[in-house]
């Protein structure tokens, strides 16, 4: 028995941290956030590319590296910890995920073995399958896909979208269809890219499988749940170490503010309140694969809790920093709207306990 | 990631399964000392709680790795299959060994440092549960600060004299033997002036006044010591090292105190007492906040069993850094037992508040009782802020508080 990461897990997951250490800088997130330099996202998405991350959830036989969930919730805590500006839980977890579950074999073949050369890369539109805002929704006919997708996941550069109906069957569009309109949203995080997407009597290719089950699109949602778990468990634990490390060397009334109980104790509850987060993240991974009846509930539970556990750590850590945590210039608030970002993409923490509980009737 | 135990532990599984289902319905002709003991079941095998002690250490699913020649079963130590025997058990709802501070805590304490003839003398009559022990650590003045502790022990002639008092003593009244920290260097340094005694309950000049708590149930006691004489040879130790001695059997209580398992058996009792209940003729799990509030404590239950997963897992696996991992533990466990307990009471709202034998209890009132119970285990074995201490000076390296002069 053993539970934890396997050495080449943490060898993959070391590879990621040291490259965005490198190319992420914060100097080079602000840059990206305040949107004059695309090119410096491009060349971070194409270093994590040539890292092998477009392969990972591929099967062999389609040219990927067939692994499985676990490896991708790593790299994930890594983007999370070292705010990856690029697209990833789209078209690398979710994309290959659904397509697996809901494609033919055909369709499963044309698709996977072109998203492990980076031909087509896509973006994902589930949100309508999980919780319809206004009037929001896709629906399909026979005059193609009509109707408006909010916060599609990772359009950057995306050549091709997932989109799903109210009933969960998965179309491919192509984004350079002239009856597709992609608005790009501005969230508080712009390191990472969402938009609105607009179909009007859009042509798109139905997902075989996904006609009559919702099984596939669950699969989908639920690993993205867990890589959305995993990005706020690796951003969470950064805010603990910045907060710890500025605890203990910023001075007032003459001591480090670290030996004032109350500071330290914001420093240990958010450290007793994340360090389970890692063994729950990677054992709905794991289930993911390999125990499909807990599957459900793990990944709801693991994208509820890590929600509330990181919203609470975001808010703690930029207080331990006082006045410099409120600032730009620190930087730290690149976490704190990413870990509030992933909070409410793919389901709020209630509305994903609410499917946590009905997957246990 | 395996999180397959292997076919040996398969084996093992199916005979601890059927030796539950051998002693299905166990009831006992006594009562526990322990205020959350299992009264056992019905319609199956009577003994008493001694006897059931016996069978479970003849058959290895007790004081496994203790040696035979002190009682024990003899065998190796092995996690899984402790962690085997605790979840079947669990499930068949077979009652566990007796536990409580002589058990739990002394036993291991008297293995790693005790001299063969106490070992000889101590552990099988206490793994056995004839010998009850008791705790003689908190004093009025020595709570968080333990160390600061003021009993004072004399080493006159061949006896230990002992004087002072010690409180929280949980099961003093029922205890034949006491272990006891004592201060009998009175001028070394705090930590360098304790040592751990080993004092019989009945020896003349111990007076135990109970101390009820405000569950009206489990009692605590304070004890009394005035001029009690005991063998010098009572020590575990040398003179002046209880502090490290007691330090080690601590840490062992603090991991034990709010298992996971259990907290989570407690949800799924919840869940199911939801489901009965009904406010405004509709079952309380179908409205929705009473509902999300129970998603929410079962999520953090998840998360604390994977934590287990991965801490049984780095004992199964050495080398495995899981420091913080373990230091947390005392704390989470605590509070989330704590306020899964009061969620049950919320959901019941005034039927939550009856108590003792009312008309209307649910689950024998169990809910109410629990949630007071571990208030006092929040607060005792280092109370919620000492732990964040802990973890914060030792886990993350914060620096202390400054001394106080003459403190």
């Amino acid at each position: 028995m053993y539970f934890g990461l396997s050495e080449e897990q943490s060898f993959f997951q070391d590879n990621i941290r040291k490259y965005l250490a490198e190319h992420a800088t914060i100097d080079n997130i602000k840059h990206i956030a305040s949107g004059d330099k695309k090119n410096l996202s491009t060349g971070i998405h194409q270093g994590l590319l040539n890292l092998g991350v477009n392969g990972l959830l591929i099967p062999e036989e389609f040219g990927g590296l067939g692994l499985d969930l676990l490896f991708a919730a790593v790299i994930s805590e890594a983007l999370g910890g070292g705010i990856g500006p690029t697209p990833f839980i789209g078209p690398y977890v979710m994309a290959p995920t659904a397509i697996k579950h809901a494609g033919n074999k055909t369709q499963q073949e044309n698709f996977l073995s072109k998203i492990a050369i980076n031909e087509y890369r896509f973006g994902v539109g589930f949100n309508e399958f999980i919780g319809k805002r206004n009037d929001a929704g896709i629906t399909c006919s026979y005059k193609g896909l009509n109707g408006r997708a909010m916060f599609v996941l990772d359009t950057n550069d995306a050549t091709h979208l997932l989109l799903a109906d109210e009933k969960g069957q998965i179309f491919v569009v192509d984004t350079k269809s002239e009856n597709i309109e992609i608005v790009k949203l501005t969230t508080v995080d712009k390191t990472r890219q969402y938009s609105e997407v607009i179909c009007k009597n859009l042509e798109g290719e139905l997902l075989e499988n996904s006609a009559d089950s919702v099984e596939p699109i669950n699969q989908a949602i639920d690993a993205g749940r867990i890589m959305l778990a995993a990005d706020s468990l690796g951003a969470s634990q950064i805010m603990i170490d910045k907060a710890v490390d500025y605890a203990k060397e910023r001075k007032q009334f003459g001591r480090a503010i670290g030996s004032f109980q109350a500071v330290k104790h914001m420093c240990a509850e958010m450290t007793a309140d994340l360090e389970p987060c890692y063994a729950m993240v990677w054992h709905a991974a794991h289930c993911h694969d390999y125990s499909p009846d807990e599957a459900r509930l793990m990944a709801c539970h693991a994208k509820a809790h890590i929600s509330e556990i990181s919203k609470s750590i975001a808010k703690k850590a930029t207080e331990v920093h006082g006045g410099m945590g409120f600032t730009d210039l620190l930087g730290l608030h690149y976490w704190f709207k990413r870990i509030g970002l992933n909070r409410q993409i793919l389901g709020s923490p209630e509305l994903v306990r609410e499917e946590a509980y009905k997957s246990q009737l | 990631m395996d999180l397959e135990y292997g076919p040996e532990y398969q084996s093992f599984t199916k005979e601890v399964q059927s030796f539950c289902k051998k002693y299905k319905g166990l009831s006992f002709t006594d009562r526990s000392n322990n205020p959350l003991g299992s009264s056992g079941g019905s319609g199956g095998p009577k003994m008493s709680r001694s006897e059931w002690q016996k069978i479970l250490i003849e058959n290895g699913y007790f004081a496994r790795s203790v040696p035979k020649e002190y009682g024990g079963y003899g065998g190796k130590a092995d996690i899984l299959k402790s962690r085997i025997i605790a979840a079947e058990f669990s499930k068949s709802q077979t009652p566990v060994a007796m536990g409580g501070q002589g058990i739990d805590m002394l036993v291991p304490t008297l293995l790693e440092m005790g001299t063969e003839e106490q070992k000889q003398a101590y552990i099988e009559p206490t793994l056995h549960g004839e010998m009850v022990w008791c705790q003689g650590y908190s004093e009025p003045n020595a709570g968080s600060d333990l160390a600061s502790l003021q009993t004072k022990g004399e080493l006159v002639g061949d006896k230990w004299v002992i004087n002072g008092q010690k409180i929280w003593t949980s099961t003093a009244q029922y205890s034949q033997m006491c272990f006891c920290l004592v201060r009998t260097e009175p001028d070394a340094p705090k930590h360098a002036g304790i040592s751990y005694l080993l004092i019989p309950m009945d020896t003349p000049g111990i007076e135990i006044r109970p101390l009820v708590d405000m569950t009206l149930k489990a009692g605590f006691n304070e004890v009394f010591f005035t001029d009690v004489k005991i063998p010098a040879s009572n020590i575990v130790g040398k003179r002046g090292e209880g502090w490290a001695v007691a330090n080690a059997t601590l840490g062992h209580e603090r991991g034990s105190l709010a298992p996971p398992d259990a907290t989570m058996n407690r949800v799924n009792m919840l869940m199911q007492l939801m489901k009965e209940e009904t406010l405004d003729g509709k079952p309380l799990i179908e409205h929705p906040i009473y509902r999300d509030r129970l998603m929410q404590v079962q999520g953090k239950v998840l998360a604390q069993q994977s934590h287990a997963l991965r801490l049984l897992s780095a004992n199964l696996n050495p080398g495995t850094d899981v420091k913080i991992g373990k230091m947390i533990q005392k704390l989470t466990g605590t509070e989330l037992r704590h306020e899964l307990e009061g969620l049950a009471i919320d959901v019941m709202g005034e039927i939550g508040t009856l108590y003792e034998d009312s008309p209307h209890l649910k689950n024998e009132g169990t809910w109410q009782f629990i949630y007071m119970y571990f208030l006092g285990l929040i607060i005792g074995g280092g109370t919620s802020q000492i732990q964040k201490n802990i973890i914060a000076e030792r886990g993350l390296g914060l620096p202390k508080e400054p001394k106080v002069e003459g403190a």
